[in-house]
């Protein structure tokens, strides 16, 4: 993967006044939804039409720019690093940049992830208030316990309590993305146990353990 | 490939093929390698799967990990170009807003048509899908038995590889020996499924499809297939010679850059190519057939999508096999004083008896697959193992409340992970975060499964397609108004097909999580999917005994138009459980066999 710096971003005058309104949205509570609003509605570009080249890799950006600021994309990074830590020596969600993923995600033209992009930007403005209110600092620079403190009251949405309802439900979405982000990168498929993608001489079918615990053996 | 374009198409073709999928494809192999000159026009661009195909590539390496998008309606990946359930600037129409009244429609404008992202599945109508009528009374009987069609069964499957077995199994027909290639061992899943529908009733053995798990050996399927033709047989095993057996890796719906699978452009172009007696051309999208003064068919007016313009070709004998609905609307908007209602039309039944195949779907979550040790399930890309319609006696008593068959397609496990890996698992966790969520993931994985029924559905007199009054292409040409209407046969059936699904999900132990959210069911209510969703439509020009009540005979020659043929699906009289490629291309490649018969007798 190229560095973050080479991915295509919004120009800087646009992300600046997007970076501004959010800044000034994390003092002002009732003005951070008509900001996230603004920059929902923002239109995106084109998609990447019905011929693009399958034969090829693309990074977050190849088609559309991002959109995040830099603000936003702090707290996604945080957020995936809490849902998908860094275990022994495999990475974290937010080591394999999976905050960039999410980005493609809620910055692409379709209506499909559009839809889940005033859900996610909402819900980053959300989780920040709260670590505000709660931490007195930003979601980006609390500690791992004040972190868990919030992600406990949102980890099952149907269990939240009313207050935490609308930050249970981007917990839900956002942690499904991280997941989806996670285990299709190399490490990750790795890591949930997928092992194929490889040529074969032949194909066997299952390996005896796997039968046995079937009750298939 | 080699293409020619619109200024170097010649003047003496012998015949001119419409499509370059799996219709127009086993027509010109079929034809120019008995030495006919033959010029294909293909309405997409070319499409090169040697080079284009993204065999490795993996969902992270996609744009939105591959998902479908308005763009690529299949994801990513899927081996369709420019096309999908709507083709920029060519649209069709419904005549009616209710959606179990509609059709869906799926083109793709690229070489090799739908072969090259199809799920190769490959199974033979059997002795009562050719007389359906005679058996229930319902529908239409072809004009021929399955025992006359099997000798070309054979030869398809023999040419493009196909694995299986031969079971025996009622109305599931045996290939001939020496056919069918191995299957390939069934995965855990497929396994576990078996285990569990055996008590229930349901047989579940290989399916047959079209992709190679041992190498041809084409020295000696070029003699059997092209007796007394020494060029013939050295070009097929020239040509097999260059395809590879699958290497259980990748998905088929990609397309095969090592030509493991079959498509028409690595299986029947490359050949026809190599007879020189075949010239390709790409974007040429074919407006109407043209008649000379005899009422014979003398060529065809297409447009160069290139320049935007409109050209001519000509040729001796015209085959249409540009998929069922587009070679009926080349037909309607063939109008001329002697055909005022489109061309081969003097019955009017030019468009009507269209089908789909019946489909519904069910996914489960089976606790006994969850935290299986890692192994690698990728296969041939495809099913291994299937259940064909196993219920025949008792629907023919009347017990069912439906009359015809379906088969079920069932699969999962431990696929490449991609959007959606590790989502949605609070429902079973209670919703995690950190190394407790990866635990979690790495359990579910690998324990969700779908079922699918294939089902026949009946013709009837109110699905059918007819030109829009109005609706024009961005060429100006009138485009297809469809009208669709499902019988209590096919809603039942698929009722039968979502209760059995419960019933097997529940003998596995496992957790219905409701119908496939990728496929639309036409109401909350109905397990049915829409009208054309299944991509098996077939019929809007049948054939049969009778020209009264036919466009076609058993050749796939129009009984208007003795030099024109069909031979994509548009001439079934009924749509079988089976998908039903391999029966277009038997279809096919008899028709061709005709074709050169005729034009050496002369009658054309």
């Amino acid at each position: 993967m190229s560095s973050r710096e080479s991915l295509p971003r919004l120009d800087r005058r646009t992300a600046l006044k997007w970076m501004l309104t959010a800044t000034a949205s994390i003092a002002v509570t009732d003005r951070v939804a008509a900001a996230v609003k603004h920059q929902a509605a923002e239109p995106a570009a084109k998609g990447y039409g019905t011929d693009p080249f399958m034969n090829q890799e693309y990074e977050p950006g190849a088609f559309w720019p991002l959109t995040m600021t830099d603000h936003q994309r702090r707290i996604a990074a945080a957020l995936c690093g809490l849902l998908i830590p860094a275990e022994g020596d495999i990475p974290s969600a937010a080591d394999l940049k999976v905050h960039d993923f999410i980005d493609e995600w809620i910055s692409s033209p379709y209506p499909d992830q559009r839809g889940d992009r005033e859900i996610v930007l909402s819900g980053l403005a959300w989780i920040d208030r709260e670590a505000n209110a709660r931490f007195g600092a930003g979601f980006a620079d609390l500690s791992h316990a004040q972190r868990c403190a919030i992600a406990d009251d949102l980890c099952h949405a149907p269990d939240a309590k009313p207050e935490h309802a609308e930050g249970a439900k981007f917990f839900a979405k956002f942690r499904d993305l991280t997941t989806s982000g996670f285990f299709t990168t190399p490490v990750g498929m790795r890591d949930i146990g997928y092992v194929g993608n490889t040529p074969l001489i032949e194909f066997k079918g299952p390996p005896p353990e796997v039968l046995a615990k079937l009750g298939l053996a | 490939m080699p293409l020619i374009t619109s200024d170097q198409v010649k003047s003496d073709y012998d015949v001119i093929v419409v499509g370059s999928g799996a219709a127009g494809g086993q027509t010109a192999y079929t034809l120019t390698m008995e030495g006919a000159k033959v010029l294909m026009l293909e309405a997409g661009r070319d499409y090169d799967p040697v080079q284009e195909t993204p065999m490795f590539q993996t969902n992270g390496q996609a744009p939105l990990r591959g998902v479908a998008t308005p763009d690529k309606h299949m994801g990513f990946h899927d081996a369709t170009v420019d096309g999908g359930w709507q083709v920029p600037g060519e649209p069709y129409t419904n005549a009616s807003d209710d959606p179990a009244k509609q059709f869906e429609w799926w083109r793709a404008r690229m070489m090799g048509g739908r072969t090259n992202h199809w799920a190769r599945h490959s199974l033979r109508n059997g002795p009562y899908d050719f007389k359906p009528r005679s058996r229930d009374g319902l529908g239409f009987d072809w004009p021929f038995t399955y025992e006359e069609l099997a000798p070309w069964y054979d030869k398809v499957e023999m040419l493009v590889g196909v694995y299986g077995e031969n079971e025996g199994l009622e109305n599931t027909p045996d290939s001939s020996p020496g056919v069918l290639q191995p299957p390939p061992a069934p995965r855990a899943h497929e396994l576990l499924a078996k285990k569990h529908m055996a008590p229930l009733g349901i047989p579940v053995i290989p399916i047959h499809r079209a992709v190679l798990t041992q190498r041809q050996d084409g020295e000696r399927l070029a003699k059997i297939l092209h007796p007394g033709n020494p060029k013939a047989q050295r070009i097929l095993a020239q040509a097999m010679s260059e395809r590879a057996a699958c290497f259980w890796a990748t998905p088929c719906g990609r397309g095969c850059a090592i030509r493991a699978t079959y498509q028409s452009t690595t299986v029947h172009l490359p050949p026809a190519l190599a007879t020189g007696n075949l010239d390709l051309l790409p974007n040429a999208m074919v407006r109407e057939v043209t008649l000379n003064a005899k009422g014979l068919a003398d060529g065809v007016i297409y447009i160069d999508r290139i320049t935007g313009t409109e050209r001519r070709a000509r040729a001796r004998a015209v085959v249409l096999g540009a998929s069922s609905c587009e070679s009926v609307r080349v037909l309607l908007n063939s109008k001329s004083v002697r055909f005022p209602n489109g061309l081969a039309n003097t019955t009017g039944l030019v468009g009507r008896y269209i089908t789909d195949t019946v489909g519904a779907s069910l996914s489960a979550q089976i606790p006994a697959l969850e935290s299986l040790p890692p192994h690698n399930q990728d296969g041939a890309g495809g099913l291994h193992v299937y259940s064909p319609w196993w219920l025949y006696k008792e629907q023919l008593r009347g017990d069912l409340g439906f009359a015809r068959g379906y088969h079920i397609e069932f699969g999962g496990g431990r696929s490449m992970p991609g959007m959606g890996v590790g989502a949605g698992l609070e429902r079973y966790t209670r919703g995690s975060y950190g190394l407790r969520l990866k635990e979690d993931a790495r359990r579910y994985y690998g324990s969700f499964m779908f079922f699918s029924g294939r089902g026949e559905m009946i013709p009837n007199e109110g699905s059918f397609c007819e030109l829009d009054p109005t609706v024009k292409d961005k060429w100006g040409v009138p485009v297809l108004r469809f009208h669709w209407h499902w019988s209590d046969h096919e809603l039942r059936q698929a009722q039968h097909m979502e209760k059995t699904f419960t019933e097997i999900v529940e003998a596995m132990g496992g957790r219905v999580l409701g119908s496939n959210a990728s496929r639309r069911r036409v109401s909350p209510d109905a397990p049915i999917e829409k009208g054309g969703r299944i991509i098996h439509e077939v019929g809007g020009a049948i054939m049969g005994d009778d020209p009264q009540k036919s466009v076609a005979n058993q050749w796939c020659q129009t009984w208007d138009v003795p030099n024109l043929y069909l031979t994509d699906g548009a001439t079934f009289p009924s749509n079988a459980d089976k998908n039903p490629t391999i029966t277009i291309m038997a279809l096919a490649w008899r028709a061709g066999e005709h074709l050169l018969a005729e034009m050496k007798k002369g009658n054309f």
